[in-house]
């Protein structure tokens, strides 16, 4: 527990120790602020006003969840590419810990630096809300899905910084995978054709669909959990690899 | 690597000592923790270490080939985290913090950041981060390599201090480990091919020493005639440097025997054209363990 609180805060230190964190929040609240503005103006042109939830709350979930996707892969590729390229891994390896603090460890402290970025974003509901009350309870069920959103592509990109010692290779191959899952989100049903159920099942997308319009359905909460927690026992996995594969 | 076993007494100086690429470190690898070995067992202080791992690397310190820090933070702060990592309750931390950067001389750049460090502090920051919980068991991977003169100086006395430890280094070079350290193992090409004190190893080396003769001669009656000789082990001939009726000459101790020998060739009207001494190195040395490991012969070379 404490080698875990020691490598969480030294975690921490170096995200905020180190100019990309800032970079990457000031590009994320710009995109998601610009968002914001563009949805707003939309649901007041051409929603009318009505139907908030559909012509405004999931547009704008949408958009946040797809400023996620580029904005998750610049955090989690240093993870463990960075420690594997320095050799530091190598020590921590022969520390007496477990594999699984460090893990734990690095995913924590990405999953603040993610849900302090997605904290920044309530600003934009306080506003509307001081402007016209609305019901809170669909918004919460909104960040709740961005939060396990953000969850599985933190755990998927820390996955992906466990197999290689680049970090730019980490960052590509945590973000196309994301982006082309959300093109096929598109127009899945044009494409699929007798695959649509398959690729409905699996997809990112659909999963988070009910969130962003206010519901919590616990088959999505537990497919993000589930995928989540796979790629951790992945990345595990590739840190006891070192034992059979002979390398750092 | 290829049944490698030994053992290192409790409060014993070991050096592995080896070419490059003989496994050095991926013993060292092994004993930590890092590798798990395909066959065999590490026990340290009676502990296995796969199978008590966490029991078994909280005993060892281990100062890796490449010593990796992280650059963004202070020696201080660095050497905090690595005890706290190491489970080490905070107000016992501090002190012991202190005690190794008074140890392994780094007051000067304690609150430097590791990453501007030279390659000799970066070595000794390593170092440091093994001490770090006083582990009973410090392992070393060529804990010199790469330093300066005075840094290797430097290194090898912080090293002479850590008197009561246990002690495993490697190094390639045979002086640092017959300075050091009280038992050698020689490691070829993942095989160990000898256990012994420096001293013993000393008289193997001599065992060694050869000296290299030219004569002008019946090749034959010029091999015979210099086997013949008193204080000499054995006669070799020396056919691929092109210069016919050269010869080695296996005597531990050559100077005797170099007398003798102009006197013998002298006398029987042969003309000695080269006598030449020459002193064994450790790839000499190397060479006769892995040709015969228990016989003082010397390998066919050069």
């Amino acid at each position: 527990m404490r080698s875990f609180i020691a490598l969480f805060r030294k975690e921490l230190r170096s995200y905020f120790g180190s100019p990309t964190v800032y970079l990457v929040a000031a590009a994320f609240l710009a995109y998601t602020g610009y968002y914001f503005h563009s949805d707003l103006v939309y649901f007041v042109t051409f929603g009318f006003g009505i139907n908030i939830m559909e012509n405004f709350w999931q547009l704008l979930f949408i958009d946040i969840r797809l400023v996620l996707i580029f904005a998750v892969p610049l955090l989690t590729m240093r993870l463990l590419a960075e420690e594997r390229r320095l050799g530091t891994l190598e020590l921590l390896l022969t520390y007496p810990l477990r594999d699984g603090a460090i893990v734990a460890a690095k995913l924590g402290a990405c999953l603040v630096v993610v849900v302090t970025l997605l904290g920044g974003t309530l600003v934009y509901p306080a506003w509307v809300y001081a402007i016209q009350p609305f019901p809170l309870m669909p918004l919460v069920a909104g960040y709740v899905g961005l939060v396990l959103f953000a969850a599985l592509c933190t755990s998927y990109g820390l996955f992906i910084s466990s197999l290689t010692e680049s970090q730019v290779l980490a960052g590509f191959l945590t973000a196309l995978p994301l982006l082309l899952l959300w093109l096929l989100s598109w127009n899945e049903a044009a494409s699929a054709g007798a695959s649509l159920p398959l690729v409905r099942a699996v997809s990112l997308f659909n999963h988070f669909q009910p969130f962003s319009v206010g519901m919590i359905e616990l088959r999505d909460v537990f497919y993000f959990v589930f995928a989540a927690s796979m790629f951790v026992w992945g990345t595990l996995r590739v840190l006891e690899a070192r034992q059979w594969l002979g390398r750092r | 690597m290829d049944d490698v076993s030994f053992g290192v007494a409790r409060g014993e100086v070991a050096a592995l000592l080896g070419p490059n690429g003989s496994g050095k470190s991926t013993v060292m690898r092994i004993i930590t923790g890092y590798f798990s070995p395909t066959a065999g067992r590490v026990r340290v202080g009676g502990v296995d270490v796969a199978e008590q791992s966490a029991e078994a690397r909280s005993r060892i310190g281990y100062l890796p080939e490449q010593v990796a820090l992280y650059p963004e933070l202070s020696v201080r702060r660095y050497l905090a985290f690595v005890a706290e990592v190491k489970g080490m309750p905070a107000r016992p931390r501090r002190t012991a913090v202190g005690e190794v950067i008074d140890r392994c001389g780094l007051a000067d750049v304690a609150d430097r950041l590791t990453g501007t460090l030279s390659k000799g502090y970066r070595q000794r920051v390593g170092l440091a981060q093994a001490l770090v919980g006083d582990p009973e068991v410090l392992v070393l991977d060529e804990p010199t390599v790469g330093l300066d003169p005075v840094q290797t100086v430097d290194m090898r006395a912080l090293v002479r201090g850590l008197t009561g430890r246990t002690v495993l280094l490697s190094t390639h070079i045979l002086s640092e480990a017959s300075a050091l350290c009280t038992k050698i193992i020689i490691l070829v090409r993942g095989r160990l091919v000898a256990e012994d004190s420096p001293d013993g190893l000393a008289r193997r080396l001599a065992r060694a020493t050869r000296l290299l003769v030219r004569v002008e001669g019946p090749a034959d009656a010029v091999r015979d005639c210099l086997a013949d000789l008193p204080g000499v082990m054995a006669v070799e001939p020396l056919l691929d440097d092109g210069q016919p009726g050269t010869f080695a000459v296996v005597a531990p101790d050559p100077e005797p025997v170099q007398r003798a020998l102009a006197a013998a060739v002298v006398a029987r009207g042969w003309t000695l054209l080269e006598v030449r001494a020459t002193t064994p190195t450790l790839e000499d040395l190397f060479v006769r363990l892995v040709a015969a490991p228990d016989e003082p012969r010397v390998a066919a070379g050069r």
